[in-house]
């Protein structure tokens, strides 16, 4: 059963070369799919990310026009959540929720397969738009009405991009749910279930309830545009603030979509370096239900700024200072965790460690932001840059990359490069935080967001951030680098390969054998 | 609570500057970033804020600056507390050192407590800024009511209350082309100066009325703790005080297309007099231009008082 043969593919019946991926309805060969696929937008998204912080490097205007400077952070926002970060997760919930509950497969293969092959096109969408007359859609990320009206047809290929993705989402969404509810093994309760399979079960619940949300808030963009309604303009009875309230409905629980997986990735990783079971299991899936709850009534916190009454500003303000209880709660569980055990620091703990310092500090700002008269001053300016690239950058990204690391001896059979592992770490520790640090410093200061150009006391900050970003990007390719080596050799990996890894995909041998737990093992 | 109430409290005695030198010094070097030398000098004595939230001249900027630096310091403490664990954890409790495991994974009074104990502090923190945003709202009984009004890209201006009632003028930037693209060296208010900024007297209260024309724009002056989205077909309204004379200057806060960094508030706050002086030449001028529609100085006055008028029914 769990036996592997010399070439597993080989003594398949399925179809080999470019249809073997097409037709794919292996969770393992789906997960790589995602995986690389998001590393290419992480890359794409990087490019445009560049292009910003060359023009940002000096005041004045000298290497994109203002036009063009709004496409690339539109499509910089929009390629980074949807096409890197939000796939990413959704390539390790394939990987490693059936290797975790003892699943043979995802539930719904098929429609797995077509979860995957969606984005391609939608990703052909979105970067295509940069070529069709007008460029691609410069109305920032959030899409805002009447501004993404005005927009040309970029927006258009925008709007069915998020709809496509949106779908695939949704039916990568309900394959995990009812993955993790139907096909765990004998005697894996709930409640033994490790903590990554619970916050992606919670994740997917997100997904779920947000997504059409999205999409019901986009195709009104679209019929504004070119049906005649007039849902978010005033002149025809409609209201442009009405759209924030429904892309932020969608967009605040898209927050947590996007950080709970990492929670849930740094909860696995954390206690195997520090050798000892994890600090608070139930509480962490407590809190990890009670963020997943909050995230549906805060989201008019992003919009302080747009003048709603005191009691709306107080309500949200209230609500969203909560936030930060179930979010303490993890942090001081990670850090009991790590309290009088025996650590190491492998490349995957100090990966997970760096999360936990920097996504710390971009919960401290967070707390800050929700204060609503502080956030009336801080919003829509590079500190609220800086406070959301420390949560997705050194939250979601670093814990990709702790994920990554953690599990390349699995899906490789080799152990990853430490050397270069570490190398990766420390530059990208060290080049994010000159990147992104001086940024609070500028907001505070009264640069705003979405700006080609500025003032020039801002110069300084401006000309050291990018010189980080520059570090920050070329880091990235050690990444590469590592992956590669850790494909073609390198160190063999015994089937429990960090010492005292617990869970059942490290029963299994390294790498994984293309088919695993054909028949159910029984836990406990 | 004890702890905020503190700061917060003793808030005249404590000088911003010096405080949040510590603080931003202190957040440099953790996040080991060479900031310690400059971090120290604060933004008072320079005439731009480098580090730290602009100068406040109004109650209400200041009352944002001084809750900015409470939460600061209590963030500091936490972030103290935690990471000192961890650290602490991180250098002594390795295996290289001979650390045994120990085989904890719950405690309930800790659990309990860590949950209670932030609750606390929050409300610690929300009762100054329930106060604020109150007071924030409040926009009765102005001396003087100023409408705003957002275009791509450029401010109009209409005074419909109070001295210099009648008075209405576009704003908009004044830094030539030149100096952008790199033709002429930039000036010291670069991309921050306007051909008419707003004047205000100072120590009146000014309610500002916005709405906009196309998209969606924001009027912001961080040193008034302002910033209010101007959105078309709807009148939204902020106010301010300014306590001291000078130029106070900001930008458009929403992104509102291709010039949305090229659109900046500029806002002269004048002495009694001065101000009484530049009304009556703004209506000598009006009056020179001997029209229905005195002080507008083009077209595109006209659909702002569509959409003023839209907004309004």
């Amino acid at each position: 059963m769990a036996a592997v043969t010399p070439d597993q593919l080989h003594g398949h019946h399925g179809p080999t070369g470019l249809m073997r991926w097409l037709t794919t309805t292996n969770h393992k060969d789906i997960g790589t799919m995602y995986m690389i696929f998001s590393f290419i937008m992480f890359l794409s998204g990087g490019v445009l990310a560049l292009t910003i912080r060359a023009e940002l490097f000096q005041p004045g205007l000298q290497v994109v026009q203002p036009e063009f400077f709004n496409q690339l952070t539109t499509m910089h926002g929009l390629i980074m959540v949807f096409g890197a970060i939000m796939p990413a997760f959704v390539g390790f919930a394939n990987w490693m929720i059936p290797l975790m509950i003892g699943a043979s497969d995802m539930a719904f293969a098929r429609m797995n397969n077509w979860s995957f092959w969606l984005l391609p096109p939608a990703a052909i969408l979105l970067i295509g738009s940069f070529f069709v007359p007008g460029g691609a859609t410069a109305a920032g990320w959030t899409l805002y009405a009447p501004l993404s009206v005005q927009m040309g047809m970029g927006m258009d290929l925008a709007i069915f991009a998020i709809h496509i993705m949106g779908i695939s989402s949704i039916m990568g969404a309900i394959n995990i749910v009812v993955t993790v509810l139907n096909m765990r093994a004998p005697g894996m309760t709930l409640m033994k279930m490790p903590l990554f399979c619970w916050t992606w079960l919670i994740t997917a619940y997100l997904l779920i309830a947000v997504m059409p949300v999205l999409a019901g808030a986009v195709t009104m963009i679209l019929t504004d545009r070119h049906f005649g309604t007039s849902f978010f303009n005033a002149a025809g009875g409609g209201d442009p603030v009405m759209y924030q309230h429904i892309f932020w409905f969608f967009g605040h629980p898209e927050v947590y979509i996007m950080i709970l997986p990492a929670f849930g990735i740094v909860s696995q990783i954390i206690p195997t370096f520090a050798r000892k079971p994890l600090f608070g299991y139930a509480s962490m899936v407590y809190a990890t239900a009670s963020i997943a709850i909050l995230s549906f009534a805060v989201w008019a916190h992003h919009m302080f700024a747009t003048g709603m009454p005191a009691a709306g500003q107080l309500f949200f303000m209230y609500a969203t200072m909560l936030i930060a209880v179930p979010t303490g709660v993890k942090v001081f569980n990670w850090v009991a965790t790590m309290w009088r055990g025996s650590l190491t620091f492998e490349t995957p703990m100090l990966w997970a460690t760096g999360f936990i310092f920097v996504f710390t500090m971009g919960g401290f700002t967070g707390l800050i932001c929700a204060i609503a008269p502080i956030d009336i001053q801080v919003q829509d300016t590079y500190y609220v840059v800086a406070h959301f690239h420390y949560v997705l950058v050194a939250g979601s990204l670093f814990a990709l990359f702790a994920g990554a690391y953690y599990w390349l001896p699995k899906w490789t059979g080799h152990m990853p490069n430490e050397s270069l592992g570490k190398l990766h770490f420390w530059c990208s520790m060290v080049f994010f935080n000159i990147t992104f640090f001086p940024m609070h410093f500028l907001g505070l200061a009264g640069m705003p967001r979405r700006i080609p150009d500025y003032a020039l006391q801002f110069a300084d900050f401006n000309a050291l951030a990018s010189v980080g970003a520059f570090g920050f990007g070329l880091s990235q390719l050690i990444f590469i680098v590592v992956v590669v080596k850790c494909i073609r050799g390198g160190e063999r990996a015994a089937a429990r390969s960090w010492e005292s890894a617990e869970g059942l995909e490290w029963t299994v041998p390294s790498p994984a054998p293309h088919h695993t737990f054909e028949e159910a093992p029984v836990v406990r | 609570m004890r702890v905020p109430n503190f700061v917060w409290h003793h808030r005249p005695h404590l000088p911003n500057p010096h405080l949040l030198g510590v603080v931003m010094g202190r957040a440099g070097r953790i996040a080991g970033f060479p900031l310690l030398s400059y971090a120290a000098l604060s933004c008072a004595q320079e005439p731009h804020a480098r580090y730290n939230l602009q100068q406040p001249v109004t109650g209400i900027a200041e009352q944002i600056n001084d809750m900015h630096t409470l939460m600061l310091v209590i963030c500091l403490f936490i972030f103290v507390g935690v990471f000192g664990v961890m650290f602490w954890a991180v250098f002594k409790h390795r295996k290289s050192k001979g650390a045994v495991a120990a085989h904890f994974h719950e405690n309930t009074a800790v659990e309990i407590a860590w949950t209670v104990i932030p609750i606390l502090i929050l409300l610690g923190m929300a009762w100054p800024a329930t106060k604020t945003v109150i007071e924030m709202k409040d926009t009765s009984n102005p001396d003087i009511t100023v409408k705003a009004t957002g275009y791509q890209w450029k401010w109009g201006y209409d005074y419909l209350q109070g001295e210099g009632e009648g008075i209405r003028f576009l704003s908009a930037l004044s830094t030539p082309r030149t100096q952008i693209e790199g033709g002429a060296p930039k000036g010291d208010a670069y991309l921050l100066e306007v051909d008419n900024p707003l004047v205000v007297p100072v120590g009146k209260k000014i309610r500002v009325l916005l709405t906009a024309n196309d998209v969606i724009h924001s009027w912001w002056v961080p040193a008034f703790g302002v910033k209010q989205d101007a959105i078309p077909g709807f009148i939204r309204d902020t106010w301010f005080r300014a306590d001291k004379e000078g130029i106070y200057r900001g930008n458009c806060a929403e992104l509102c297309g291709r010039d949305h960094g090229f659109m900046p508030v500029v806002v002269h706050v004048l002495s009694a007099e001065k101000y009484a002086a530049w009304v009556a030449e703004q209506k000598v001028k009006a009056a020179a231009f001997d029209a229905p529609d005195p002080a507008a100085p083009d077209r595109t006055q006209a659909p702002g008082v569509q959409v003023a008028t839209a907004g309004k029914g």
